[in-house]
């Protein structure tokens, strides 16, 4: 009874029904219409920009709407040194955001700190430190190539999600401890 | 063309007289030394002398040098009428530099003295509101100091050395 036969009698209007679970189609749209942060902190920010300029146009693969306010937005790009002085800020955007949402780490500052890693005593050693990352693009900056690789990457974890799953991405604990180095 | 380096060291100490501590001419940058105490004096007569026309204050800078125990400021002055320029250093002791503000001769010097407030310590009386620039308000030491440590966390973010 319950088969998609029997609830579309109609021949032709059965062509034109497309069956599938939930997840998928809302993941679907989910990853097709990625809208990130309009957010940046130093010169990866070039590259970002670089990214959703005409050249590369990040418009092509489903994102680059880039909001003005976290609360619309589903994607942070955290692009450039996250000093300690920024640090709060970035944390707060990120509460900001509706879940779920999506992290990219871009560049050696964010990853890592960078050349700030030894001396620089202004630079977060990591912004995931503050916030979960979900992918990390290396490089100083990275190349615009390299972002919307990170965004394919971002794409594929959105069409994991499952809308019944209570535990999913929840936000994880104000700072938490790196791996060991 | 504006006045040669030695010209102007000359009016300088002309004025200073003993005020002027050391003359360096022979340095690939020339420059001048002079007692703390003098600074803004000295300001208001480069700014104001119709030879010298100091009309801009390019930077203050500071150097820490533990081994002499003293804290260099230096000031780099320039001439945009006359297109010449200047060089003057001062020594403060490590332990308490403290020194006479400019801001009042040179508005740039206000945003410049915060920043070596900021990353030496030094102290500018007078200074209108001489509060950190760079780091953030509640951050502890002056990190351009030789002997100062990096805080383990700040914020509850840790400072993870490697």
């Amino acid at each position: 009874m319950n088969s998609p036969e029997n609830l579309t009698p109609d021949p032709l209007l059965k062509n034109l029904i497309f069956m599938n679970s939930v997840d998928y189609l809302i993941n679907l749209t989910r990853a097709n219409s990625v809208w990130p942060l309009t957010f940046g902190l130093a010169c990866c920010a070039i590259e970002m920009m670089a990214t959703g300029a005409s050249k590369y146009d990040i418009d092509r693969f489903g994102s680059g709407p880039f909001r003005a306010t976290p609360r619309q937005s589903d994607l942070m790009i955290v692009a450039g040194t996250v000093t300690h002085k920024m640090a709060p800020r970035v944390k707060r955007l990120y509460d900001q955001m509706p879940e779920p949402k999506y992290v990219i780490a871009m560049g050696g500052c964010v990853i890592r700190g960078g050349p700030y890693v030894k001396y620089g005593y202004h630079v977060v050693k990591g912004v995931d430190l503050i916030v979960p990352v979900d992918v990390y693009v290396p490089g100083c900056p990275p190349r615009p190539e390299a972002l919307l690789e990170a965004l394919f990457k971002i794409q594929k974890l959105m069409k994991r999600e499952k809308i019944l799953d209570k535990t999913r991405r929840t936000t994880k604990p104000e700072v938490y401890a790196p791996q060991s180095v | 063309m504006g006045l040669g380096r030695d010209e102007i060291h000359s009016i300088v100490k002309e004025r200073f007289k003993d005020a002027v501590l050391e003359d360096h001419l022979e340095a690939a940058e020339p420059y001048i030394v002079v007692r703390p105490d003098v600074i803004e004096d000295l300001a208001y007569f480069c700014r104001d002398d119709e030879r010298l026309q100091f009309d801009l204050l390019s930077c203050i800078s500071g150097v820490d040098y533990p081994p002499r125990n003293v804290i260099e400021v230096i000031y780099c002055l320039d001439s945009t009428s006359q297109n010449h320029w200047l060089i003057v250093k001062v020594a403060l002791p490590r332990d308490n530099p403290r020194l006479r503000t400019v801001e009042n001769v040179w508005r740039t010097a206000d945003w410049h003295e915060r920043e070596t407030f900021d990353l030496l310590g030094v102290i500018f009386e007078g200074h209108h509101n001489l509060v950190r620039i760079l780091c953030a308000e509640d951050w502890e030491g002056h990190p351009l100091r030789r002997d100062y440590v990096m805080p383990e966390t700040y914020r509850g973010i840790k400072n993870v050395v490697y």
